[in-house]
Formats: C-alpha cells, sequence, structure tokens
C-alpha cells in the first residue's frame, strides 16, 4: 500500500529538529532510516499528518570513542556501525549482533538509534543496549538534555520514555571491559527474520548480565550469579518472561529456547554461524 | 525544508548517470517515482514493506529498498537501477551467468536481487556460498529456490576473480 499524506520537513541542524518537534508535538513522526518506519506508514498503521526526517542532519553522523563508552549519533546508519573497524575491540557483543538486525539491504538505511527508537521487543539492538547497561541521550528545547538507561528506555511494545518534545540525539554502548566475555545467539525462522528469542549475555568472573528479546514486551536483563545453580536460575527467567504462543513458536519452545541458549551461551564457548 | 502534504516538489537525481527529474508529493515511495515519473519500469514493486527485495536499487551504491525510501529523500543522490547493468555488448557477466544457471524463472524478483548482488561482488569479491545465501536472504524468490542463483553469483566472482588475476599478471610482465 501506499501512505497516507503527510507534510514533510527536512531539518539540516539538530536545533531545527527539535524545534519542529515543540511545534508539533506526538502530532510529528520522527524518520531516520525508515527501515521499520516507511512499512509501518505504508501499511497505514501509522497515518502522522507530519514527518520530521532526521537523516539528513550531518551533526548527528558520527561514531566517538569516549572514555567508556562508544556514542553513536542518531543520524549513523547500522552498516556505518559494522563498517567501524574498532567495533569488534570495543563493543563485541554488537559486532556479533549487528548482522543479525535485517539484512544487508536495510542495514545500508536503517540507523543504530532509529531501531533503538522504535523499541521492537525482539529487536537486537535495544536488547544490546539493555544487556550492556548502555544509556540513550534526549535533547529538548534550549539544548536541555537527559540521559536514560536502556532499562528504564524500554517500556513495552512500540513504546518508549521519549517525550514528544524530545529528539535522540545519541545512543552510548559502555565499552568492553576487561576479563568479560560477549556473547549472543538468535533463533528466528530466517536469518533476519524478527527474533522468536535473541540472546545477549555480559560475563563477568563471578556474575553474569543476561538479555533477552522475543519473549516479553521489552527486552528483559537479570544478573545471575555464576555460583548459583545456573539450571534453576534460568528456568526461573524463562517463566518470569510471560511468554505467549503466536504464528511462529509456542510459549514452551520459547522457554526451552531460554533455559537451553541461555545454558550454552554461558558454559560453551561461542560458535558463529555466520 | 518543507514540503506540505499536497504539494509537488521537483526531484532531481542522477539515475543510471544520467540527470533526470521529476514532480513527487512527500508520500510517494523511491519505486513508484522511478517507474511512474521516470518510466523506469525495471525495478519492480513487491511488497512495499521491505520483505521480498524486488524494488531493491542502489543509493550512492549502497542496496537499498526502494519502497522503504521516498522519492523527496533521494533528491540530489545517485541512483541505480537494473537498467543499468547491460552494457551496449548486451547483458553483463551476472546477468548472463543468471540466464546460464537458470537463475530466474518469472523474473519478478530478479532485478532487486541483481541489484543486491552488484553492490555484494564489489565489497566482497571472494564470498563463500554462506556469505552469498546470507546476502540473498534480503530477498524472496518463489521459484528457483535459490539454488540457481548461489551457483550464478560464485561463478561470476570467480570469473571476475581469474580476470584479474590475468590483468595483474600482465601487468608485472
Amino acid at each position: 500500500m501506499k501512505p497516507c499524506a503527510f507534510d514533510y520537513y527536512r531539518p539540516q541542524t539538530r536545533k531545527e529538529a527539535i524545534d519542529r518537534l515543540i511545534e508539533f508535538g506526538d502530532e510529528a513522526r520522527l524518520v531516520a532510516g525508515g527501515q521499520s518506519l516507511m512499512a509501518v506508514l505504508n501499511m497505514r498503521l501509522a497515518q502522522p499528518q507530519i514527518l520530521i526526517d532526521v537523516g539528513a542532519i550531518d551533526e548527528l553522523r558520527y561514531i566517538e570513542r569516549r572514555d567508556d563508552h562508544l556514542a553513536i549519533g542518531a543520524a549513523t546508519t547500522q552498516a556505518e556501525l559494522l563498517e567501524y573497524a574498532a567495533l569488534a575491540d570495543e563493543l563485541p557483543l554488537v559486532a556479533q549482533a549487528l548482522p543479525w538486525v535485517g539484512h544487508f539491504q536495510t542495514r545500508n538505511r536503517g540507523t543504530v538509534c532509529g531501531s533503538i527508537a522504535h523499541a521492537d521487543p525482539s529487536a537486537e539492538l535495544p536488547l544490546c543496549l539493555a544487556t550492556l547497561g548502555g544509556e540513550v541521550v534526549l535533547e529538548t528545547r534550549r539544548g536541555k538534555t537527559r540521559r536514560v538507561t536502556g532499562a528504564d528506555f524500554f517500556q513495552g511494545v512500540l513504546t518508549t520514555a521519549r517525550r514528544p518534545d524530545e529528539l535522540i540525539t545519541e545512543v552510548r554502548f559502555p565499552l568492553k571491559r576487561e576479563g568479560h566475555a560477549y556473547r549472543f545467539r538468535e533463533v528466528a525462522m530466517r536469518h533476519g527474520d524478527f527474533a522468536i528469542v535473541a540472546l545477549a549475555a555480559d560475563i563477568g568472573e563471578s556474575e553474569v548480565h543476561l538479555g533477552v528479546g522475543g519473549v516479553a514486551d521489552r527486552p528483559v536483563v537479570r544478573k545471575l550469579s555464576l555460583d548459583d545453580d545456573l539450571d534453576e536460575a534460568l528456568n526461573h527467567l524463562a517463566w518470569s518472561l510471560g511468554a505467549q504462543d503466536d504464528a511462529h513458536a509456542s510459549a514452551a519452545y520459547r522457554r526451552h529456547l531460554v533455559r537451553e541458549l541461555g545454558r550454552r551461551l554461558i558454559l560453551e564457548e561461542p560458535t558463529f554461524e555466520q | 525544508m518543507h514540503v506540505r502534504g499536497d504539494e509537488l516538489h521537483r526531484v532531481t537525481f542522477r539515475l543510471n548517470g544520467r540527470e533526470r527529474s521529476g514532480s513527487a508529493a512527500p508520500r510517494m515511495q523511491l519505486c513508484d517515482f522511478l517507474r511512474h515519473e521516470l518510466g523506469a519500469t525495471g525495478t519492480h514493486v513487491g511488497c512495499e514493506h521491505g520483505v521480498c527485495g524486488a524494488c531493491t536499487v542502489l543509493v550512492d551504491g549502497r542496496a537499498t529498498r526502494s519502497c522503504l525510501m521516498l522519492a523527496i529523500q533521494a533528491d540530489g543522490r545517485c541512483v541505480e537501477t537494473v537498467e543499468s547493468l547491460a552494457g551496449e555488448a548486451g547483458l553483463n557477466d551476472l546477468q548472463r551467468a543468471f540466464r546460464e544457471h537458470h537463475a530466474l524463472q518469472c523474473g519478478f524478483c530478479t532485478a532487486g536481487i541483481l541489484m543486491s548482488c552488484h553492490e555484494f561482488l564489489g565489497r566482497v569479491p571472494d564470498p563463500s556460498e554462506a556469505q552469498v545465501r546470507d546476502m540473498l536472504s534480503g530477498h524472496l524468490c518463489r521459484c528457483t529456490g535459490y539454488t540457481g542463483i548461489v551457483q550464478a553469483v560464485l561463478q561470476v566472482a570467480r570469473a571476475r576473480q581469474q580476470a584479474n588475476r590475468r590483468e595483474n599478471d600482465a601487468c608485472s610482465i
């Protein structure tokens, strides 16, 4: 189908984009790469009156290594992040997860921040952000910014803590920590399809942050102690997610994947079937 | 820049090396602009939500779903479609390999697949079968079962590698 008519704004600066957001509030939808939103518009699941395209704002196109995190600007594409030479060294979890985000044809245009803003519960980048304890930076009038952790940002299916007059300017992924291992695993009908279950792990010396995507209404991260009974902890986690049956998998299969893949992810060396 | 929903905007970009322009309302997808405004009907429109890959074109050299991009967003860019592949001598090596390996039957998905392969082979000149299949996972073909497509892409990669080696050998003599 074709989208409904909308007024189109393409600001050149972040200030101009925020001015438009202040003017129109939740009557406007933001678009950057459009790899999720355009499909929604084409199917007329959303019919915004106003579209604000932040994809052409050059000052938001950057990947910056700072003291303890990698900052990625709102106009940076997933392909640009994948081509960032130090990605595997600095963000090994994201380096493993990114090839699972859509297909290379959609990563060429889709942005990192856009995927996080869209907040699909089965999406890989929100899962990585939540698992690593990263942050979303939001800016509103007069340059006022606030930082929201991944855990607080994702509030439900396609629902986030962004306020209507706020622009996501960047996301911050904490850099790899010495002595930690990072692993990612996903089960989907086909590569590039929505995850039935996706798991991300940040494995330290005595504890693991295990993130689960595709099951609950948002990415869920739990801290598991490596001294406790792992099978019991994973079973408890699997049942706590409120898994549901759908056309692709039963709730029981999803719980099975959380237990089984979770155990393998934590205990075994990763195998990459890329 | 601001364009009202009922307003037509003049969109100009390089299409296959030639500057072309037409008018588009903000909501017009790039695929429809190519077909209806510019008459470049080689690009096919399938699912219109980014899943099937039939409408894939190159924008500034990168494979892109033209149903998930607005015509207005292509203003000032470089767009390449399947029409760019064949030269005066006829089909290019990739297209010939598709014909030889029965990599198409109805051909609806082919224009998009060719454009993805075109970018892919430029970036990954010596791909494994797994890499080719991964690249093709962004496309749906309901005729071939993909086997012929994989064979065609691998054969073109090998042939281009050999040609490059011969060229390098000739230079070093």
